[in-house]
C-alpha cells in the first residue's frame, strides 16, 4: 500500500509542486488570508478543476476561515483534500469477474486518449494477476493500430487476434469472443478505433460491436470503460456524456496523468456522471498503470502525505 | 467547437439591455459571466483575467450607440479584442524552398495524422513533399505514416533499424532532398514537456537539420495545461507555431486563446476532421467570428473552390439548364459534396448554424440515397421510369433498405425534374408554388431543397 501511494506520489510529484509553487508554500505554515486564497483559488482552476468544484473548495475553506482567524495553510489543503474525497466518495472501480468466462471490456474514447497502449498494460497487469487475457485488435481504422498492438503483445508476451485494416470491427470482435471462450480465457479485451464523440455513424459502430457479443453472451461486454486524457480542460466532461449516453459507460481509465496536468477535469466527470475510475496512468512503462485510490489521489493533490 | 462559449456571452450579455452608459458597474455581472465562460471553455486562469481586465477597461464610460443595443455594443468590443489576441491576419508558413517542417507535441495530440494533412497541403500548392518518419518509440508509428504516406502520395522516409533520432533525420533530409523534394516534414515521437531526455533528443534532431519551421501540435480539447505545454516547448525549442487539431468535436477551444496570448506563438493551421482533406489554414478573424457565432462562411466557400472539379460543375450546370439530369447524375452530385468534408464541419461554418447538430441525420440520408442509387443498374438510373415492383423490391434488398425508401427517393427525384423542366420553360411562378406545395415533406437529401 505503502509503494503505491508513493508511485501516485511521484506520478503526482508536479502537481503538487505546482499547486504548491503557486500558493508559495501555503500548505506549508503559513497562514491564510484573503490573497493566498485567491492564490489557491487560481491553482485550482489551472488543475482542470473546474468552476463548481473549485468554488466548493474554496467556500468550505472560507467558512472555516470565518470561524478560526488562525487558519494554518496545512488545515486548508486538509479541508480540501476532504472536500475532494467527499465528491469522489464511491468513485474507485473495482474490476470483477463474471459468472461465465470470458469476462468482456470494451476499451473506448477519443483519438489520442491511449486506448491501445491502455489495453495492452491493463492485460499485462490482469495476466501479472494470474488471470488468462485475450486481446482483440478491433481498431480496425487508424494506420497502423494493429501494429501497434502486435508489437506491445509481443513485448509484453499477450495474446492477440488481429485481422487487417478496413476489416469490419464487430465480426472481428465476435470472432474474438469464439476464441476466447474456446480458449477458455478469463479476459477479453476489445480494444476498439479512436472516435470523436460527435460523429454519430461511429457511435452507432460501436452499438454494432456491442449487438454482435451479445450474440455471444447477452451480458458482454460487461465492462465499458471509456480512457480519458487527463491532460484535456472541461471538454471530457462533453466526451464521457455523450459516450455515456450511447454506449452506457460502466467505467474510466484517466491515462496521461504524469505530466504536470492535474487532472482535474476527472473529478468533473465523476461529479456529473458517477462513472467510477478504475485505473489511473502514471507513465509510459506497463507497470504504470495503477489502480485508482481516491485517499493517495486527493492528499496527492493538496501535498499531503499520509 | 466555440458554440457554448459563444451561447453564454450572448446570455450574460443580454442583462445590458436599456442601459445608456456603460459602467464598471453595470458591466460586472455580464463580465463575471464572460469569465465564468471562458473559465468553462478551458481558456487559461490568467489569460481569462487579463481578458476581462481589458474588456472593462475598453467599454467602461461609452456611451451606448443610438440603435445598437449595448450587447452587440460589447460584444464588438470583445471581437475585436478577441481577434487581436489571436493574432491579426492569417499566419503563412516560412517561404523557404526547401521548406523544412518539423512537427512536435504531447503523445495523442495527432502529430502523425497532421505530418500527413500538412503533405497533402503543401502537394496541393505545388510542392513535392516528404515525410520523415522520427518517431522511433510508439509501436508501428512509422507504419502509419508510411501508411498515409503512401496514401496520399508523398515521399516516405524511415530507418527501421535505428534508434539514433538525429542522426536518421539527417540521413533522410539528405535522401529527400536528393530525391528532388522540396518540403520535407519531421513527423518526432510524443513527448512530456518536462521529459528532458526527449527534448534533449529533438533539440539535437533540430540542429542536424535546422528547420525552417518547428510546429506544435496540440489537441484543441487541452485543458489548462495548453499553456504549460506550449511555453515548455517554445523555451526549449523556440517553435514557430501550432496547429490545433481535433477542432471537429464540440465545446472548447479556450486552449487556442491561452496558448495564443501566453507563448506568444501564431497557430497556423487547424485539423477539422478525420479525412486528410479535413485541414484548414488558421484565420484568427474567422475564428473569433466564429466564437461570437457568426459563421465562417469564408473558409467554406475556399472549400468549395478547392474540392470542386470545375469541368465537372459546368457539365453539371448544363444538364441542369436542358434538364436532363438523371439519378447517375446526382450520384456524382452527391459524391462531390462528399469530397468537401463532414456535413457537421460544414454546417458549423455556416452563419446562425453554430452549435445546430446534425446529429448525421443528413449524412444518412445521403448515405441511403447512395445505396439505393447504386443498387440500381445504369439503364434505371438513366430513365428510373423503367423501375417497376420487382425492380423496386431488388433495388430494396440490395440497399439494404425497404421499398418505401426507394419510392420515396424516386418521388423526390420525379418532382426535381418536374421542376427543373418548370425552370425550362420559365414557369418561375408555377415553380414558386410548387415549391411551397413541396414543404414540409422533406427536400431532396443533399441538393439543399
Amino acid at each position: 500500500m505503502f509503494g503505491l501511494f508513493k508511485k501516485f506520489k511521484e506520478g503526482f510529484s508536479k502537481t503538487v509542486s505546482a499547486i504548491a509553487e503557486k500558493t508559495h508554500g501555503l500548505f506549508g505554515g503559513r497562514k491564510i488570508d484573503a490573497s493566498s486564497l485567491s492564490e489557491l483559488e487560481e491553482a485550482l482552476y489551472t488543475a482542470d478543476f473546474g468552476v463548481e468544484t473549485t468554488n466548493e473548495i474554496i467556500q468550505e475553506i472560507k467558512e472555516a476561515y470565518k470561524k478560526d482567524k488562525d487558519l494554518k495553510g496545512k488545515q486548508a489543503a486538509e479541508i480540501g483534500a476532504s472536500v475532494l474525497k467527499r465528491i469522489l466518495a464511491g468513485s474507485e472501480g473495482v474490476l470483477v469477474e463474471s459468472g461465465t468466462k470470458p469476462t468482456v471490456l470494451a476499451i473506448i474514447g477519443v483519438n489520442g486518449s491511449g486506448k491501445t497502449t491502455s489495453c495492452a498494460k491493463l492485460a499485462w497487469r490482469l495476466k501479472e494477476d494470474k488471470k488468462t487475457v485475450l486481446i482483440a485488435a478491433a481498431d480496425t481504422f487508424r494506420a497502423a493500430a494493429i501494429e501497434q498492438l502486435q508489437t506491445w503483445a509481443k513485448k509484453l508476451d499477450l495474446e492477440l487476434i488481429s485481422s487487417h485494416t478496413g476489416a469490419d470491427s464487430a465480426a472481428l470482435a465476435f470472432d474474438a469472443w469464439q476464441a476466447a471462450k474456446a480458449r477458455n480465457k478469463d479476459y477479453l479485451i476489445i480494444d476498439t478505433a479512436g472516435r470523436l464523440h460527435t460523429k454519430s455513424n461511429l457511435m452507432d459502430e460501436l452499438a454494432k460491436i456491442r449487438r454482435v457479443l451479445q450474440k455471444n453472451d447477452a451480458t458482454a461486454p460487461q465492462h465499458r470503460w471509456l480512457v480519458v486524457d487527463g491532460s484535456l480542460g472541461s471538454n471530457s466532461i462533453e466526451q464521457a456524456k455523450v459516450f455515456h449516453a450511447s454506449f452506457g459507460l460502466t467505467g474510466l481509465i484517466v491515462t496521461k496523468l504524469d505530466g504536470t496536468s492535474r487532472g482535474g477535469a476527472i473529478v468533473g466527470i465523476f461529479r456529473q456522471l458517477k462513472i467510477p475510475i478504475y485505473f489511473v496512468g502514471l507513465g509510459e512503462k506497463a507497470e504504470d498503470l495503477q489502480p485508482f485510490s481516491i485517499e493517495n489521489y486527493s492528499n496527492a493533490v493538496f501535498g499531503l502525505d499520509k | 467547437m466555440f458554440e457554448s462559449l459563444s451561447d453564454k456571452l450572448g446570455q450574460a450579455l443580454r442583462n445590458l439591455r436599456g442601459v445608456g452608459t456603460l459602467s464598471p458597474e453595470n458591466m460586472a455581472e455580464a463580465l463575471q459571466e464572460v469569465r465564468t465562460a471562458l473559465l468553462s471553455a478551458d481558456v487559461h486562469f490568467k489569460v481569462a483575467r487579463e481578458f476581462i481586465e481589458r474588456i472593462q477597461t475598453q467599454c467602461a464610460g461609452q456611451e451606448v450607440l443610438k440603435g445598437v443595443a449595448p450587447g452587440q455594443q460589447v460584444v464588438k468590443i470583445i471581437n475585436d479584442e478577441l481577434v487581436k489576441l489571436l493574432g491579426e491576419g492569417s499566419t503563412e508558413l516560412s517561404a523557404a524552398r526547401p521548406l523544412k517542417i518539423m512537427l512536435v507535441g504531447l503523445h495523442g495530440s495527432g502529430k502523425t495524422t497532421s505530418t500527413a494533412k500538412l503533405g497533402k497541403l503543401l502537394k496541393k500548392r505545388g510542392y513535392r513533399p516528404s515525410v520523415v518518419a522520427c518517431d522511433v518509440y510508439r509501436p508501428a508509428a512509422i507504419d502509419q505514416l508510411e501508411i498515409l504516406a503512401k496514401q496520399e502520395e508523398l515521399g516516405f522516409f524511415a530507418d527501421r533499424t535505428s534508434t539514433d533520432v538525429p542522426r536518421l533525420g539527417k540521413k533522410a533530409l539528405s535522401d529527400a532532398l536528393a530525391s528532388g523534394s522540396d518540403a520535407i516534414l519531421f513527423d518526432t515521437a510524443g513527448r512530456l514537456q518536462i521529459d528532458t531526455d526527449l527534448i534533449e533528443e529533438v533539440k539535437k534532431l533540430r540542429s542536424e537539420i535546422n528547420p525552417d519551421e518547428i510546429l506544435l501540435v496540440v489537441d484543441g480539447a487541452l485543458g489548462q495545461e495548453a499553456v504549460n505545454v506550449a511555453k515548455a516547448f517554445h523555451d526549449s525549442l523556440q517553435i514557430t507555431g501550432l496547429i490545433l487539431t481535433k477542432l471537429d468535436g464540440d465545446a472548447r477551444g479556450g486552449a487556442a486563446l491561452s496558448i495564443k496570448s501566453i507563448a506568444g506563438v501564431g497557430i497556423k493551421f487547424v485539423g477539422t476532421g478525420e479525412k486528410i482533406a479535413d485541414f484548414d489554414i488558421f484565420y484568427p478573424d474567422r475564428l473569433a467570428s466564429r466564437i461570437l457565432g457568426m459563421g465562417d462562411v469564408v473558409s467554406l466557400v475556399e472549400r468549395a473552390q478547392e474540392s470542386i472539379d470545375e469541368k465537372e460543375a459546368a457539365k453539371m450546370a448544363e444538364k441542369l439548364r436542358k434538364a436532363d439530369f438523371d439519378l447517375e447524375d446526382f450520384l456524382s452530385q452527391m459524391q462531390q459534396m462528399k469530397k468537401l468534408g463532414s456535413m457537421q464541419s460544414l454546417i458549423g461554418m455556416m452563419p446562425g448554424m453554430n452549435g445546430v447538430k446534425l446529429g448525421d441525420g443528413a449524412e444518412k440520408q445521403m448515405a441511403q440515397a447512395e445505396a439505393i442509387i447504386k443498387s440500381m443498374t445504369f439503364q434505371e438510373r438513366r430513365n428510373p421510369s423503367v423501375i417497376n415492383g420487382n425492380r423496386r423490391q431488388r433495388i430494396a434488398s440490395g440497399s439494404g433498405t425497404k421499398i418505401v425508401d426507394v419510392n420515396q427517393l424516386l418521388k423526390q427525384f420525379q418532382q426535381m425534374q418536374k421542376m427543373m423542366k418548370m425552370m425550362k420553360g420559365g414557369g418561375a411562378m408555377k415553380m414558386m408554388r410548387q415549391m411551397n406545395a413541396m414543404k414540409g415533406k422533406g427536400g431532396f437529401p443533399g441538393m439543399g431543397m
